[in-house]
């Protein structure tokens, strides 16, 4: 569904993203795993078309590499940001209305499933979404990214900052999205919960891809268990 | 009695000032560019009421559903081949940039149209009526009045509900979410940029009848407009509508109290005392620069 070659991206001189080479499958999960400044963030903006990039991006066998970000959603790559950046002075309503900004059709069918998965949304809906704590507005964040139709979904630390709570809601939530048929690209610090549920995960590191493998090999790689695990 | 009535003489200008400091806090929030060639696009508009006026023979107040398009036209080109260029660029290009824009149209401005101040008088120009015994409101004045909230109510609706709109507030909340969201965000910095300009038009045609036309008319109205946005919060339309009303009262008020010479002054002190005691404005975020 996804096929990246060759990927390199950085920002302005500095590059970040070497040589990355990753496939994905529809209907996985596919995680990307990493400590900070890995460059994890930095793939997934330049697979959203946020920064600019270096090498071939084929999105179900159309070059999208460079495209404008708006013509990416538009294909069904639906980016749901590191640290949530949804709207805070729009109400949850109007986040998720600006979600389905090019499916307006779909609005109702989709607002129904994400209130099904979410369904706290569904009592807040007036709410302003700066007033909302960080999990809500996870839970807002991904919602508002369901609402663009994705075929691709990109997750970026969904659960970077959670409560242990809202975290296995979060983890619980992505399983779903996948059995309804979408395709996952997972970026996560919390590598035991996302390779868990991945159906092949990659380990980065300063820029490179240094390992890859079904979710159960990494967890089981003894050196994914010492740096990461702390086994 | 004076103090009625400086009031509301103080409103009726503070609505058409609230209509170009609206113009410019829209432009600040969508792109965060700060447009300081926007008192010269209200000078532009004042010409073409002018002209309008005396080559078409159409009402100053009428000419508006010609100026308003025309304008918005006029401001979207230019974002589209001049301003969309420094967006990301640090602050002072921008404003060189814009100073540059204004610097063009007002000497351009002085060139076709000679320093020669204009006057359009209409026939209700000087006109006024008595709501109470020593209280009179000027015809011209609370004609404008009217027509800018007509306008400030249209686009509170254009902004809350519809889709364009809902998506220029997003752009001007997170614009990288706005991105993510499908939202061409170049193409809602061109719609800002032509709406600021077609307010700034609109402002600088409503105040024709009342005012001297003159190329360089502009720049005292640049200079209120970014006290009114300061005022009011950057990026802030509500505020920038707040904002606009307090400075035509204060102007009002420190021309009947203190003196005309003196307004100018105490608007610019009030502009500083924001800027030391609250510098986010009435309903600025901390944080914005």
């Amino acid at each position: 569904m996804l096929e990246i070659g060759n990927l390199n991206a950085g920002y302005g001189d500095m590059p970040v993203l070497k040589e990355i080479s990753i496939s994905i499958g529809a209907g996985q999960i596919i995680s990307v795993v990493g400590s900070n400044g890995a460059g994890k963030t930095t793939l997934l903006k330049a697979i959203s078309g946020i920064i600019r990039s270096k090498g071939a991006i084929a999105f179900n066998h159309e070059v999208i590499s460079n495209l404008q970000p708006h013509a990416i959603v538009r294909r069904g790559i639906v980016h749901v940001p590191e640290g949530r950046k949804i709207f805070p002075e729009m109400s949850v309503d109007e986040n998720l209305m600006m979600g389905a900004f090019l499916h307006q059709k779909d609005y109702r069918r989709n607002l129904e499933k994400v209130f099904a998965l979410f369904p706290k949304l569904a009592e807040r809906r007036k709410q302003l979404g700066g007033t909302m704590s960080g999990g809500e507005q996870q839970m807002l964040a991904i919602g508002r990214g369901l609402m663009g139709n994705p075929k691709l979904l990109l997750l970026d630390e969904p659960s970077l900052g959670l409560s242990p709570l809202f975290t296995d809601v979060v983890f619980g939530a992505i399983s779903e999205i996948r059995n309804s048929g979408v395709t996952v690209l997972l970026v996560e610090q919390n590598v035991y919960q996302s390779l868990r549920i991945s159906t092949r995960g990659y380990v980065m590191e300063t820029g490179r891809i240094v390992l890859s493998g079904t979710g159960v090999e990494l967890l089981d790689n003894p050196a994914v268990k010492t740096a990461f695990l702390g086994m | 009695m004076l103090f009625l009535q400086s009031l509301i003489s103080g409103l009726l200008t503070g609505g058409v000032y609230a209509l170009a400091g609206i113009g410019m806090s829209l432009v600040f929030g969508v792109m965060n560019v700060s447009n300081f060639a926007h008192g010269d696009l209200m000078m532009l508009g004042m010409y073409m009421a002018y002209f309008v006026f005396t080559l078409l023979h159409i009402d100053p107040y009428i000419s508006l559903v010609l100026v308003m398009p025309a304008a918005f036209v006029f401001g979207y080109g230019l974002e589209k081949m001049f301003i969309n260029r420094v967006i990301h660029h640090p602050h002072q290009n921008q404003i060189l940039l814009t100073i540059g824009l204004g610097l063009i149209m007002s000497n351009t401005a002085l060139l076709a149209f000679t320093s020669d101040p204009r006057i359009l008088t209409t026939s209700y120009s000087s006109s006024s009526f008595n709501i109470l015994r020593d209280v009179s409101v000027s015809v011209p004045l609370l004609l404008s009045f009217m027509i800018t909230c007509v306008i400030t109510a249209t686009l509170y609706l254009f902004l809350g509900k519809s889709r364009t709109g809902m998506a220029l507030r997003a752009t001007s909340q997170n614009r990288e979410a706005a991105q993510l969201m499908g939202i061409n965000v170049s193409r809602m910095s061109a719609i800002a940029f032509g709406i600021g300009t077609a307010l700034a038009a609109t402002a600088g045609a409503l105040i024709a009848p009342t005012y001297y036309i003159h190329p360089l008319a502009g720049h005292s109205f640049l200079l209120k407009s970014f006290t009114i946005c300061v005022l009011g919060g950057l990026g802030s339309v509500v505020g920038a509508t707040v904002g606009g009303l307090i400075i035509g009262v204060i102007e009002a008020m420190s021309s009947t109290y203190i003196s005309t010479d003196w307004k100018d002054v105490v608007v610019f002190v009030l502009f500083l005392a924001v800027l030391l005691f609250r510098p986010q404005g009435l309903f600025g975020k901390k944080g914005g620069q």
